[in-house]
């Protein structure tokens, strides 16, 4: 498992690394002139000469990559065009907000799509199967900004369960956890109907198996058949869909952070995209990408935790 | 032979399945008993209905299967047919216990063999070590080596024929009174087959349980089995102690399916011997006998009403109008 753990974490970093020459190859496709942008078009061509040189942009893209990689590794993801702030801070300040809802968001969904699926295998077309499998699909159907404003004005504004608007107080934990609440739920609900038809899907496949038929020959309880010894299999597919949802769930993330008008790293890199302030753009998108690359490296721990064959077999 | 000498008796069992074209008579009025101590073998070709009765026994059929009214499985005194829920999860692994066909996929690839084997202990009110221990004591003797050590081991670190031999350690880990096989060698090679089947002699002594030994392979069947029970399309042809039916087989299946038994062909052909024609459709079932389309010796009786069992001899009888009428 260790040795797994070693070769699945260098495999994360290695990820990464590409990814941020994607991200910097495509910072350079991108037509306009990231001086030009932040000088302004009264900016004299000495100025935007300098600003190049001061941001590094005269270098060879494998010196710019270099560079980009080591000031990464130091924890320097340069500084904000506009308010000269380090970005690393600035991005600090927002991705708790960031991470928590999207754990909130991913709680609601395995919380409910989970047991709703093995539900409906289990109890396989019945009323209820049916039901489930429509609610599920109407789930995946709805755009999360649809749900989060409806739920905003049902929870918040009608029956006031829950507060509206920003991230609560910074000091109270309680305060900030009922201000996840229908963000969460906004975020979450389209992968609730989703886990839900997939775990329904698996576990009706696992269920069907040779052995799942030889634990109920020797009369072990239905429930441990279900829970333990056809959801450890059945689970597996999911958690790694889950860790690769984990970035659309964040790319979902962004709708729910503008209609509750909470911080959050999603809102920060659209603003800086209708701005054009790279670093922040860069930085954004690059936290974003080690979220990604950590979510599926913690999803691929996990399955290998449950399946000994994968334990194994890395 | 008293009634209090049967493990199993099963009277008058009829199973049928709904679906879309109709109701499929999978199993029609079959009579087979398990005496204490013995070891029954079934043969017969797929579809004959082997695994629809054992699966009856044990009421683990399909949700679209009617046990219809009339039958009776009778076990050790109580009617599985009329037992609960409750009882039935008394009877299964622990009263009655199964040795599944292909081991490779009848144990559980995400959980340790010792888990899945304590679990079977379930019912026991005893400290895990102990149960441990009792795990381990049925690997070794299954001929597992190091068994203390490999319980921590997963399914997929053993090759097929130790799992085979975990599985039979799974199914006497209760000490059940009827163990039944359902072709449990046809998936290994022929080296294993016969190792498993020398160990299920062994463990038969040991253990002294009835056993209820389904297969397609008639060498094996003559050579462990105590009495033979032949099954063609939903039905039981010919039944008897198992040396009388294998010299003297009277039904013209038995005899064929013993010619077409690659192990009895002496000279070399070039050509395998085979029953002509293929089962009956058990939606619309024939008047008179059901292999008479096949029959080679079919005659007038054959096609008006349906045989009775004869006796050959009286531990003998087949379903066959040529028995009858002692041609």
């Amino acid at each position: 498992m260790l040795l797994y753990t070693f070769r699945r974490l260098g495999l994360a970093v290695l990820i990464v690394c590409l990814a941020m020459l994607l991200l910097l190859a495509a910072i350079h496709m991108v037509p306009g002139d990231p001086a030009g942008i932040a000088l302004g078009p009264r900016a004299t061509p000495e100025m935007r000469e300098a600003f190049k040189v001061k941001m590094g942009l005269d270098q060879p893209f494998f010196v710019q990559y270099f560079n980009f990689l080591t000031n990464v590794v130091t924890g320097d993801l340069g500084t904000d065009v506009w308010s000269n702030r380090p970005v690393a801070t600035m991005i600090g300040e927002q991705l708790p907000h960031t991470i928590a809802l999207a754990i909130v968001g991913l709680s609601w969904s395995i919380l409910i799509g989970i047991p709703l699926g093995c539900f409906s295998a289990v109890h396989r077309n019945s009323l209820l199967d049916k039901f489930t499998g429509v609610l599920s699909v109407a789930c995946i159907a709805i755009p999360s900004f649809i749900v989060g404003l409806y739920a905003l004005l049902l929870f918040a504004v009608e029956l006031k369960w829950f507060p509206a608007i920003g991230a609560g107080d910074s000091g109270d934990l309680g305060d900030q956890a009922m201000h996840l609440v229908l963000p969460g739920l906004a975020v979450g609900l389209g992968w609730v109907g989703y886990l839900a038809r997939f775990v329904r899907t698996s576990m009706l496949e696992v269920l069907g198996e040779n052995h799942i038929r030889m634990a109920r020959a020797y009369g072990l309880p239905t429930r441990r058949i279900t829970y333990v010894y056809a959801l450890k299999l059945a689970i597996l597919p999911t958690v790694a869909l889950l860790g690769v949802g984990v970035g659309s769930l964040i790319s979902g993330a962004v709708f729910a952070e503008i209609i509750f008008a909470r911080p959050g790293v999603g809102k920060m890199v659209v603003d800086a995209v209708n701005t054009r302030n790279y670093p922040i753009v860069m930085g954004g998108v690059l936290v974003t990408t080690m979220l990604f690359a950590l979510s599926t490296l913690i999803s691929d721990l996990i399955a290998a935790w449950l399946d000994p064959r994968v334990r194994q077999g890395l | 032979m008293s009634q209090n000498d049967l493990v199993l008796d099963v009277r008058d069992l009829s199973v049928s399945f709904r679906t879309g074209r109709g109701k499929v008579r999978a199993l029609r009025h079959v009579d087979i008993t398990v005496p204490k101590n013995k070891i029954v073998g079934i043969v017969g070709e797929s579809g004959c209905g082997k695994s629809t009765l054992i699966n009856s026994v044990l009421r683990l059929l399909a949700p679209n299967a009617i046990i219809e009214p009339g039958s009776q499985v009778d076990f050790l005194g109580d009617d599985v047919i009329k037992m609960s829920n409750s009882q039935l999860t008394d009877l299964r692994g622990q009263r009655i216990s199964m040795v599944f066909q292909d081991p490779m996929t009848a144990l559980n690839p995400v959980i340790s063999v010792g888990t899945q084997m304590t679990d079977i202990l379930y019912r026991l009110k005893i400290p895990m070590a102990e149960k441990r221990k009792r795990a381990a004591d049925m690997l070794a003797q299954v001929g597992i080596p190091d068994a203390q050590r490999r319980l921590e081991d997963f399914p997929h670190q053993f090759s097929g024929g130790m799992r085979q031999r975990i599985c039979i350690a799974m199914a006497l880990m209760m000490n059940p009174a009827l163990l039944i096989a359902d072709e449990p060698t046809t998936a290994l090679d022929v080296t294993l087959e016969a190792q498993i089947i020398h160990l299920m002699k062994e463990l038969r002594e040991k253990f002294e349980c009835s056993m209820l030994f389904v297969s397609h392979n008639l060498g094996l069947i003559a050579e462990l089995c105590d009495e033979v029970i032949v099954m063609y399309a939903g039905e039981v042809v010919e039944q008897g102690e198992v040396h009388d039916l294998f010299h003297r087989a009277a039904h013209p299946y038995t005899r064929m399916l013993l010619e077409c038994d690659p192990a009895r062909i002496a000279e070399a052909r070039q050509e395998l011997p085979t029953i002509t024609g293929s089962v009956p459709d058990m939606i619309d079932l024939p008047p008179g006998c059901i292999f008479a389309p096949r029959c080679p010796r079919r005659y007038e009786p054959c096609d008006a009403s349906p045989p009775e069992p004869y006796a050959v001899s009286d531990q003998h009888s087949a379903r066959c109008f040529l028995v009858r009428d002692g041609r």
